[in-house]
């Protein structure tokens, strides 16, 4: 192997890295709603597009740079992840699974379909001064963009940690997760519970929407390739799983980088969704789920 | 038998009239023709939403000041243009080109992609209804004996032969020539068949540089990094991107930012690099790009015509050749009714098969059709990107600055 391609290689495993962090923000929502509630949430990239016309209003119409917008927004998600859950999703926890599909669903074409009626199809896209920047380490050179994202993703995931492990709510919601019944005997009000959790899924890919901006343009159309991506994922990490979904994400931003770079870069998605089929046949539940998911 | 013809003062007057208006003078009779209702009704079917959004509504606003133009020229047509979004979707122009045939159209002008136009050719064939190409390269579109086809843009061989062409005179004018070159193309039809022209045709074109490697990517791609560092391992001193406009940005940003500077950026016949956005977002990194594609003639009457309309109705908005070919087919559908003197499918069919229109916006000779309904009298023109704005450097004859060439680097301070 030449020198060239050792360092090309390395480039493309940086790149992937850091892109991934991004991925796995985005999947942590997912994970972390279904984790607990037990409720796959179909809309979830049509609530990422959202955040990204959010940032990218914010952008054009403020001048607020996106990762300034990130924390107003990740709020603005928050409460609207709640509202979603007590107002929407709570009268269907415990239906039959294609009830709760139909419902997300319908709220997913709702918020597509507002996204087109408001802003309408044409791509939007954040102009920045670091989209032309990068850092060198040695040899390597790092995208700006995407090292800035990767940081604030980084910063967000460890916040998560430290809620759901450090504070009174979050052990609470951890408990309601691992047993219902349990939660409710010790009177713990799971309904709230639920929709915090929800929330802060919310908030989480409020925020991916928020990073994304700073690296690609949005369109109503990307929010199902958003979703289907969420769920590459979260199935290869293992749904229900907060580290699943980060090392998943990691996982597809490699894969698809290096398969760029060994393989025709056109063919790039087919690797990830190669690496899906090949976790869905020899470890069903994910490579960081329990096995009882499966 | 008897004959009902009476001569009433009623039926007097009518044929007074119309003797009157044969006999007049032509102004008359085109200052009639305008301000009467449209007499054919063109569908123009082109991607306003999705991925092209862009680049299809620039195409719009060729078509939108086509009357006005016309009017400025003098060619007594009004044409009903109806407008219709593919959406950037093959599937949804055929449903588009369908819809506008049930509405009445009379003739279908669009798609500015090659995949889109096919989808809407074959509905035009079965219906019976003409179809102009107004920008789509991919040659099977006049390749498949569609009878109800014309095309006003060249081939992609005809591209890839006109553009590396220039690609010589380029080099000889500046006396500096890159050894290597590395072609990053869109994989959709149009990028697809400039691949697998340039496979077949470089060998027999004595370039003097080496195709070192080809990589192809995803019409909808949100990152070309890995791409452009492939591309850039291959140490080649020319990129030869075959692009659209929203690749074409994520491209030239990853080469700031890998900090490759080749010799040259330099389509071999593709859009993406000239367009209105491209230079407004790229800013100096847009600068020195070249593409070598087919351009408006900035000493024709009738372009001189289209961006004093386009100017006064878009003072925004860039004239470039989507709005000039765009422009062009609408003048081909009004010349086509004009010689046609019917709506009739065959009857336009059979005038635009018979068409010679000398006087028209894009460089280059008559439009004129072959038997395959192929204008070929289209040249090519090297476009730089000078100051954020397209100019043409080549050919000589033409040109309206000074080549730049090897281009400056990211940081030069030519780049302001």
């Amino acid at each position: 192997m030449t020198q060239d391609f050792l360092l090309s290689f390395a480039q493309a495993i940086t790149k992937g890295l850091l892109t991934g962090m991004v991925y796995g923000l985005m999947a942590l929502g997912l994970s972390v709603i279904f984790g607990v509630m037990r409720v796959v949430n179909f809309a979830h990239g049509e609530l990422m597009v959202v955040g990204m016309y959010l940032a990218w209003a914010a952008f054009e119409y403020f001048q607020i740079s996106p990762l300034l917008s990130l924390p107003v927004i990740a709020v603005l998600f928050f409460g609207l992840g709640y509202a979603l859950q007590r107002g929407l999703i709570q009268p269907f926890i415990g239906r039959p699974e294609h009830q709760q599909f139909l419902l997300l669903l319908g709220v997913a074409l709702v918020l597509v379909n507002a996204c087109l009626a408001i802003v309408g199809p044409d791509s939007r896209g954040v102009q920045l001064e670091a989209q032309f920047e990068s850092y060198e380490l040695g040899p390597l050179v790092f995208d700006a963009v995407r090292l800035h994202a990767a940081i604030a993703a980084i910063v967000i995931a460890a916040v998560l940690w430290l809620f759901f492990t450090r504070t009174r709510t979050g052990k609470a919601i951890r408990a309601a997760a691992d047993n219902h019944m349990g939660a409710l005997v010790v009177g713990l009000d799971v309904r709230r519970l639920y929709a915090v959790t929800f929330g802060v899924g919310a908030a989480c890919v409020g925020a991916a929407g928020a990073l994304m901006i700073t690296i690609i343009p949005v369109t109503p159309f990307l929010a199902a390739e958003y979703t289907l991506l969420a769920f590459v994922i979260v199935i290869v990490g293992g749904l229900g799983s907060m580290t699943g979904a980060l090392m998943g994400g990691l996982l597809i931003g490699v894969s698809e980088a290096v398969a760029g770079l060994l393989a025709d870069p056109s063919l790039k998605s087919m690797f990830s969704f190669g690496l899906l089929i090949a976790v869905l046949l020899l470890r069903p539940q994910g490579l960081f789920g329990p096995k009882s998911s499966s | 038998m008897t004959s009902n013809i009476r001569f009433t003062r009623r039926s007097f007057g009518r044929a007074a009239a119309g003797a009157a208006l044969i006999g007049a003078p032509l102004p008359l009779r085109f200052a009639s023709a305008q301000s009467a209702p449209a007499n054919v009704k063109v569908a123009l079917i082109l991607p306003t939403s999705g991925v092209q959004a862009q680049i299809g509504q620039a195409c719009r606003r060729g078509a939108d000041v086509a009357n006005d133009v016309l009017a400025d020229m003098k060619i007594p047509v009004k044409l009903d243009i109806v407008n219709y979004d593919t959406e950037t979707k093959p599937d949804v122009a055929r449903t588009q080109a369908e819809k506008a045939i049930d509405g009445g159209a009379h003739m279908l002008v669009g798609a500015f992609d090659s995949g889109q136009s096919i989808a809407i050719a074959q509905v035009a064939e079965q219906r019976g209804i003409p179809f102009i190409v107004n920008i789509a390269a991919a040659p099977q579109l006049t390749e498949q004996g569609y009878k109800f086809v014309v095309r006003n843009f060249p081939t992609a061989p005809m591209l890839i032969t006109g553009a590396f062409d220039l690609h010589k005179q380029i080099f000889k004018a500046s006396g500096t020539t890159p050894k290597t070159a590395v072609m990053m193309s869109i994989n959709d039809t149009f990028g697809t068949s400039m691949v697998a022209g340039i496979k077949a045709m470089f060998p027999k074109l004595g370039m003097p540089y080496e195709l070192v490697d080809i990589i192809t990517y995803d019409p909808a791609a949100k990152d070309l990094s890995v791409e452009v560092a492939k591309a850039k391992a291959t140490k080649a001193e020319m990129l030869m991107p075959v692009s659209r406009l929203n690749d074409a940005k994520l491209l030239v940003q990853e080469l700031v930012k890998q900090r490759w500077e080749p010799m040259a950026i330099m389509n071999p016949g593709s859009p993406g690099l000239y367009e209105q956005d491209f230079l407004k977002t790229m800013g100096k990194y847009g600068d020195f790009a070249i593409s070598n594609v087919p351009w408006l003639d900035p000493k024709s009457a009738m372009t001189q015509a289209l961006e004093k309309r386009h100017l006064a109705k878009y003072p925004n908005d860039q004239l470039d050749i989507n709005g000039g070919f765009t422009f062009e087919a609408l003048l081909v559908a009004a010349q086509a009714f004009l010689d046609a003197k019917s709506t009739k499918a065959d009857a336009l069919m059979d005038a635009l098969r018979k068409i010679k229109i000398d006087q028209h916006v894009i460089i280059g000779g008559p439009i004129q059709f072959d038997a395959k309904g192929q204008n070929v009298n289209i040249k090519a023109s090297a476009i730089q990107n000078l100051k954020r704005k397209p100019t043409v450097v080549m050919p000589e004859e033409s040109a309206a600055a000074k080549l730049v060439f090897p281009a400056p680097g990211w940081n030069d301070p030519r780049r302001t």
